[in-house]
């Protein structure tokens, strides 16, 4: 068979990532149709610049999850003869197999377009979720440091400061590696960190409904009950229903990259925090005899959301860069893994060759980084407009 | 100020010595250690010959100890060895004389590299001079460019050079290290395809390639064909970020009173720019580009990995890989150094650019 063209590539690509285009379209359609009546979600459909990066993103969302229908090829599986082709190269002799390696091989004979798609899937297993719960732990920890203030803020700010001074490279090389893995060091750590959104989340419900024991009682249970059976599953690997769970590997990365975060984020929560305790509804709240707690979570914090939605979206950029760094120095990913980061790194040795296997990830690494921070600058402008 | 300052240091010294113990800690697990010893005296060990290994090269004592040891502020550790021999942490380097006394960092004993048979004081010299190059290279190219970047999107807010030169801004930040350098290698210095096939093809270069994708030979003499692509790789990243203040920066002074009362008198706009808003628009900036120093050592480790130029980072990969634990140690030294001092210099040159922070 002949090799394809660049015009034909595209389209069968195109035809491959047909699912994408037909959710991103419903989801258009719908958010167009509705979006008077979306809050902040729906005003981002009034800017360019945040519906080209929504665009961008959900593109790559809906290319994880329906990563078992695009790919044309098994990620791991090699096709002898393959190694290093260019892309649209037909396969030798294909059987049921897919008649083409759509964006080449890589060199180890592998489908170019399917590992990308795959790397997708990882990233956007990991990315999210961490940025989330860096983004709990900043919260629970900024709240009580900028509105108490006093030694606990002193002291919370110099172990900020502390993790902060820590360039990022060294602490990925000193914290994730095979023998740190069977240490106690990353199981310790989930320990902690884990723990801070499961409290988050019962202090947030107590302080909503504690006037209303029956119902706080109930609310606070479940979430006690849900929060420590994921929470004994992801940190300790002892889920006694075998639901929750994650590798040592994936357990040991995913730790690295929320103590990295989160004291960025508990300064920014801090400095936000400060600057609304002077408002007139926090005096109000004051008054009124509102503890505490319920000040900080139900009068400061959803003010300060414009803000902390913004950040929220880089930072899930940011923490994509950090794990394809931590991917591209090979530190804690499986060998055959198809994540971006180590992909780009087993394609830069013969890079000034074949740069194929490393630009395809590298390309779709940056779409997607570039997609969060349109995203996020289309949001800043339209939650600064009211 | 000076009790200020006087402040910083102190804290800055007791940071500094909790973040080394944190790398002391981490790189002397007892794994890290086996490995260390296997490394050093043969794979095939047994469990009990390592021990005694351990043991006798001094690796026997409690952390913090060994800490107190390579700090200096302890005396060195002292064995005789089966053979009535004395073995020491001094000894090997002075002489027997020196057993028992202190030998650290505070007496400027940093160790011996196991990774490249030389002391770590040698290694660590002469690579940080590599990347010093490299850096400065890295700032000539970055500073102006993002100070221009911002300024020009700034003056104007909302208008489309703002608009271009944002979403420029924007995709500079979305483009980490190890991406670019692909990009720039993939498209100026792969000789199948990109640029350089088709300048090779009208005649325009005499060698295969147009950049070098190896920075090995920046070493001998800095060329521009075989330095702009790790100086480039590295400033576009850090660009974005400064160029984007600069333009916040901007945007928030141009709206002040004393710019509207230049307009009103009549002063061209250039000079409004240039006179009237420029010196206060660059305050902000001048912090942030002092914080990207110690960011920018992400980008020197990638970009030396990537251009295989034996610099800093690149020798902090190496030490990172081969267990090398007291030239990473070292390597951590520096770097925590460089974060903290930085972190100074941004303070106290925050406080004397604005005239309206007054520390007492």
């Amino acid at each position: 068979m002949e090799p394809l063209g660049w015009l034909e590539i595209f389209a069968r690509i195109a035809w491959q990532l047909l699912p994408v285009w037909v959710a991103l379209l419903i989801t258009f359609a719908l958010s167009l149709r509705f979006k008077r009546r979306l809050g902040l979600y729906g005003k981002l459909f009034d800017s360019t610049v945040g519906m080209i990066g929504f665009a961008i993103v959900m593109f790559w969302v809906f290319a994880a999850v329906f990563a078992d229908f695009i790919i044309t090829h098994d990620p791991l599986s090699q096709v002898s003869r393959m190694r290093n082709v260019v892309p649209g190269t037909p396969l030798p002799n294909p059987g049921n197999l897919y008649e083409y390696y759509l964006l080449g091989g890589d060199a180890l004979a592998r489908d170019v377009f399917s590992r990308a798609v795959m790397g997708a899937r990882e990233v956007l297993r990991i990315a999210p979720f961490a940025a989330m719960i860096s983004f709990m732990i900043g919260i629970s920890l900024g709240l009580p440091a900028g509105y108490l203030g006093g030694r606990l803020d002193t002291g919370l700010t110099f172990l900020a400061n502390l993790v902060l001074a820590f360039p990022v490279i060294l602490l990925f090389f000193l914290l994730v590696a095979p023998e740190i893995q069977n240490t106690m060091i990353p199981t310790v750590m989930a320990g902690v960190l884990f723990l801070v959104p499961v409290l988050f989340v019962m202090v947030l419900l107590n302080a909503r409904f504690f006037t209303q024991p029956g119902k706080r009682n109930l609310y606070v249970g479940l979430v006690l009950g849900f929060g420590l059976w994921a929470y004994s599953g992801l940190a300790f690997n002892a889920d006694p229903l075998g639901f929750w769970g994650m590798s040592p590997n994936l357990l040991n990365v995913f730790v690295a990259v929320v103590f990295v975060n989160a004291p960025t984020v508990f300064r920014i929560v801090r400095g936000i925090t400060m600057d609304i305790k002077t408002r007139d509804y926090v005096a109000a709240a004051q008054t009124r005899g509102e503890g505490p707690w319920y000040i900080m979570l139900w009068e400061i914090l959803p003010n300060a959301r414009g803000p902390l939605i913004v950040d929220f979206c880089l930072r899930i950029g940011y923490t994509t860069i950090l794990l394809g760094t931590l991917g591209f120095f090979g530190l804690g990913v499986t060998p055959e893994s198809p994540d971006w980061g180590s992909t780009i790194n087993a394609g830069r040795r013969l890079l000034t060759v074949y740069p194929h296997p490393a630009l395809v990830p590298a390309l779709s690494l940056m779409s997607l980084v570039l997609g969060l921070n349109l995203l996020a600058d289309g949001l800043r402008e339209e939650s600064l407009k009211d | 100020m000076l009790l200020f300052l006087m402040r910083r240091i102190g804290v800055m010294i007791v940071t500094a010595l909790c973040l080394t113990f944190v790398v002391f800690y981490l790189t002397n697990l007892p794994a890290k250690l086996e490995t260390l010893a296997k490394t050093q005296a043969g794979s095939r060990m047994s469990d009990a010959e390592v021990a005694r290994w351990l043991e006798r090269n001094g690796y026997g004592s409690p952390v913090v100890v060994r800490y107190g040891e390579w700090l200096g502020v302890l005396p060195g550790w002292v064995r005789d060895d089966e053979s009535g021999a004395l073995r020491g942490r001094c000894v090997d380097r002075i002489g027997p004389e020196a057993a028992g006394t202190r030998c650290g960092l505070l007496q400027g004993y940093w160790g011996q590299s196991t990774r490249f048979r030389e002391s770590v004081a040698n290694v660590i010299g002469a690579r940080l001079g590599a990347t010093g190059w490299l850096m400065l290279w890295v700032l000539i190219v970055m500073v102006p460019m993002a100070l221009v970047v911002g300024v020009l999107a700034g003056m104007r807010e909302g208008s489309r050079t703002d608009r271009t030169l944002s979403t420029f801004a924007i995709a500079s930040t979305a483009t980490p290290e190890y991406v670019s350098g692909v990009l720039f290698i993939a498209l100026l210095a792969s000789s199948t395809v990109g640029l350089s096939p088709l300048l090779v093809n009208w005649g325009a270069i005499d060698g295969p390639v147009l950049f070098q994708g190896n920075a090995r030979s920046a070493l001998e003499q800095i060329t521009f064909w075989n330095f702009a692509l790790p100086v480039m790789t590295i400033a576009l990243y850090g660009m974005g970020y400064v160029a984007r203040i600069t333009r916040a920066s901007m945007t928030e002074v141009m709206t002040q009173q004393y710019v509207r009362t230049a307009r009103l008198k009549g002063v061209s706009f250039a000079n409004i720019v240039l006179k009237h808003a420029l010196r206060n628009a660059l305050i902000a900036p001048f912090t942030v580009i002092m914080l990207q120093i110690p960011w920018l050592l992400n980008g020197v480790v990638v970009v030396e990995v990537l251009f295989s130029y034996p610099g800093f980072g690149w020798t902090l990969f190496e030490a990172a890989v081969n267990n090398d634990i007291e030239l990473l140690l070292a390597a951590s030294v520096v770097a925590v150094v460089v974060v903290l001092v930085t972190q100074l210099i941004s303070d106290v040159g925050y406080v004397y650019l604005n005239p309206r922070i007054r520390i007492s």
